[in-house]
């Protein structure tokens, strides 16, 4: 188990404030996404719809990813695809150069966390601002998200009020109306100076060349529509056939994400501005990143994985997350759903203790709106994270424990005998003794060690039978 | 008379074996034969839950083979029956023990499709959700139905009741610090209802719930259901 992510949770859990602060978001998300999806009678049945439609997309991701390049090449966009975060950044920075653009806004976009795009056009002189409130506040503070829906979820107001103080330069405010008029504020002005803007995307709809972008806070429509060239970065598995699969899809996302029947903006776009059109922008283009998605295509049963549509539903609901928060996690993508993506995207090997971090609960895929069967894909990693140990020889006491075990289990008598003895022992020693090492240690860290009884259910059944 | 096999599960045997006679009680009440293969030994959970496929798969074998003769096979625990049910056809193929399976409460509602089991017991009591028996099995009302026709006892909902007590079987000590502040979580709700005993279906949670009991100095009694419906 890796020492760093061991750490990161002891001090998570220590850390009472944001602790709370999460408890309480996440609760509010949580509670908001009983009631909605509480209020479709279809619920579960468009959960199969969609888990239906994922999963065609992505056995046939080949076929719709070239329809949607041929739908928005005819609409007058341009599709570039990229292998990885270094090739989408050349992408972008060809643009720039073309465009003598200096100034980049950003809508909100996980997959450009994911490939580190702000550093990365950094280095080359370009300015990127997220223009997201949240993700604004986690870009002044150099923070990655702490959530996928809510980057910012872990910070309070008056933590805000202090960045601002810092940052921005101005007075210590922690009124919520006035934060987001000082944002307001500068942000106006960069999306007005700036030369590109660039969007994630919810959904790429194969059928009309579209991108669907969802948000509350009206800065995806700016950004998307105010700067002459539009550049929407999206990871393969965005893909869905038709644009009537948006029924399903939109009346499930923002009730599993937030609670809301609707996310406040929802925007449709396909393509530059045409002839006699007065808004949007000069260039259209969109950017199909893999980054790591068709390694994942290989594993017929992990490939669902792919499905997932970043709703964050999986976080709110999750016992560990709630505990711990995003930034204890190895990467961009936190919660069961990152505890899924991150081994599968960066091996095993970059946090073998992650597919370990959970009590298999089953919350999140019970929350999943497009049925990802979280828990069982937990589980195949676990599998492979002990195969990949087994590879390098480590871990051996654990495997010679399970051995160990399994040799018993399947010899009743060695069993019995090895049970009865562990059982004696266990009530001659004392619990101070039993707790100074190995698992009662860590388990009497927390909570009493049960005394076993003198006889077992078997030995007691002997004694009843033979009455 | 009918048959029943009992799986008592390894936690049952060796640390709850009140639970594994209760259930024997309220069966042969209910005028089933109960049987317990002395063969038995372990699930084989802790090791598929721990990445270990193929020591998981040699128990699953061995406990298909114990209790392959069974008509019907009645387990105690949420979390074991879901193991045998549902996970011992990926680890082995096929359908073992197909339709065979089942847990407590679920053997009495849907098979024996009892409620009132004839139980009398004095107190107030709270039903905590394990949850593989929730999720994988969906018992949720089951458990409910026959605590409700116990005489003598006030059943009262934790808010939540679903939430996980945090054990997860190796998790407890991997991640003790999760773990552990979840049991005080889930103890937490247990107190508020004002409950003297909280009762489950998994033992593993009841250890769980009643070693952070202890630790926080909370009177708290921790039962099996069958254990309940046991009492007369």
């Amino acid at each position: 188990m890796s020492f760093v992510f061991e750490k990161d949770i002891a001090s998570a859990l220590a850390d009472t404030a944001q602790g709370a602060a999460t408890w309480r978001a996440t609760a509010r998300f949580k509670t908001g996404r009983v009631a909605a999806t509480g209020q479709l009678p279809d619920y579960q049945e468009l959960r199969a719809q969609a888990n239906a439609l994922k999963r065609h997309a992505i056995n046939h991701l080949d076929w719709y990813l070239q329809e949607f390049e041929k739908n928005v090449q005819a609409r007058g966009g341009v599709v570039h695809w990229c292998q990885d975060g270094a090739e989408a950044a050349d992408v972008v920075l060809q643009i720039a150069k073309r465009r003598d653009a200096h100034l980049i806004v950003k809508s909100k976009s996980m997959t450009t966390e994911e490939i580190h795009l702000n550093e990365r056009l950094g280095h080359h002189g370009l300015e990127s601002v997220e223009t997201d409130l949240g993700e604004y506040i986690i870009q002044l503070l150099d923070q990655r998200p702490f959530h996928i829906i809510a980057p910012a979820l872990n910070l309070t107001r008056y933590d805000v009020a202090k960045v601002f103080e810092e940052k921005l330069g101005v007075p210590y405010d922690a009124e919520i109306p006035r934060q987001t008029q000082t944002a307001r504020a500068v942000l106006r002005e960069k999306f007005l100076e700036a030369g590109i803007g660039i969007s994630g995307a919810n959904f790429l709809v194969a059928d009309s060349g579209a991108i669907v972008l969802v948000e509350n806070e009206g800065n995806a429509r700016l950004t998307t529509t105010a700067p002459r060239v539009h550049i929407a970065v999206a990871g393969i598995e965005k893909v869905i056939p038709r644009a009537q699969d948006l029924a399903v899809f939109l009346k499930l996302l923002a009730r599993s994400a937030t609670g809301q029947p609707l996310s406040v903006y929802t925007s449709f776009l396909s393509g530059p501005k045409r002839g006699g059109e007065v808004d949007g922008p000069e260039e259209f283009h969109v950017i199909l990143l893999d980054g790591g998605r068709t390694k994942l295509l290989a594993d017929k049963d992990k490939r669902q994985s792919l499905y997932c549509i970043r709703c964050g539903a999986c976080l709110n609901t999750c016992p560990v997350y709630r505990r711990i928060g995003g930034h204890s996690y190895p990467w961009v993508y936190s919660g069961p759903i990152g505890a899924i993506l991150t081994p599968q995207f960066h091996g095993t090997e970059m946090e073998p203790g992650l597919p370990f971090a959970s009590s298999l609960c089953g919350a999140c895929g019970e929350v999943c709106p497009v049925k990802i069967d979280i828990p069982h894909v937990l589980l195949k990693l676990r599998q492979e994270v002990k195969a990949a140990e087994e590879a390098q020889g480590a871990g051996q006491a654990e495997r010679a424990a399970f051995r160990a075990y399994a040799f018993a289990a399947t010899r009743p008598k060695i069993w019995r005998l090895a049970a009865k003895a562990a059982r004696a022992a266990q009530r001659r020693t004392p619990k101070s003794v039993m707790a100074a090492a190995g698992p009662a240690k860590a388990w009497a860290s927390e909570r009493e060690i049960p005394l076993m009884p003198a006889k077992s259910f078997r030995e007691l059944w002997r004694e009843r039978t033979s009455k | 008379m009918p048959r029943v096999a009992l799986f008592v599960t390894c936690i049952v045997d060796q640390l709850f074996p009140q639970a594994g006679l209760a259930m024997a009680t309220v069966l042969e009440r209910l005028g089933y034969e109960v049987d317990f293969p002395e063969d038995q030994t372990c699930c084989g959970q802790p090791a598929f839950n721990s990445g270990y496929a193929a020591e998981a798969r040699a128990v699953a074998a061995h406990t298909v083979k114990v209790m392959e003769s069974a008509d019907y096979i009645v387990v105690a625990s949420g979390s074991c029956a879901t193991m045998i049910g549902r996970h011992y056809a990926e680890l082995l193929g096929g359908e073992p023990l197909k339709g065979r399976v089942f847990e407590f409460s679920q053997f009495l509602t849907d098979v024996v499709q009892v409620e009132d089991v004839g139980a009398h017991f004095d107190g107030v009591v709270t039903y905590h959700d394990s949850c593989h028996a929730l999720r994988e099995l969906t018992v949720k009302q089951g458990p409910r139905r026959l605590l409700s026709r116990v005489r003598g006892l006030e059943l009262r909902e934790m808010e939540p009741a679903e939430e996980c007590c945090g054990f997860g079987g190796t998790f407890s000590v991997k991640f003790s610090g999760i773990s552990g502040a979840m049991a005080r979580s889930k103890l937490d709700a247990v107190v508020a209802t004002g409950a003297t005993t909280v009762v489950s279906i998994d033992s593993s949670c009841l250890m769980q719930i009643q070693g952070a009991a202890a630790r926080a100095g909370v009177e708290l009694r921790t039962m099996h259901l069958a254990e309940i419906l046991a009492a007369r």
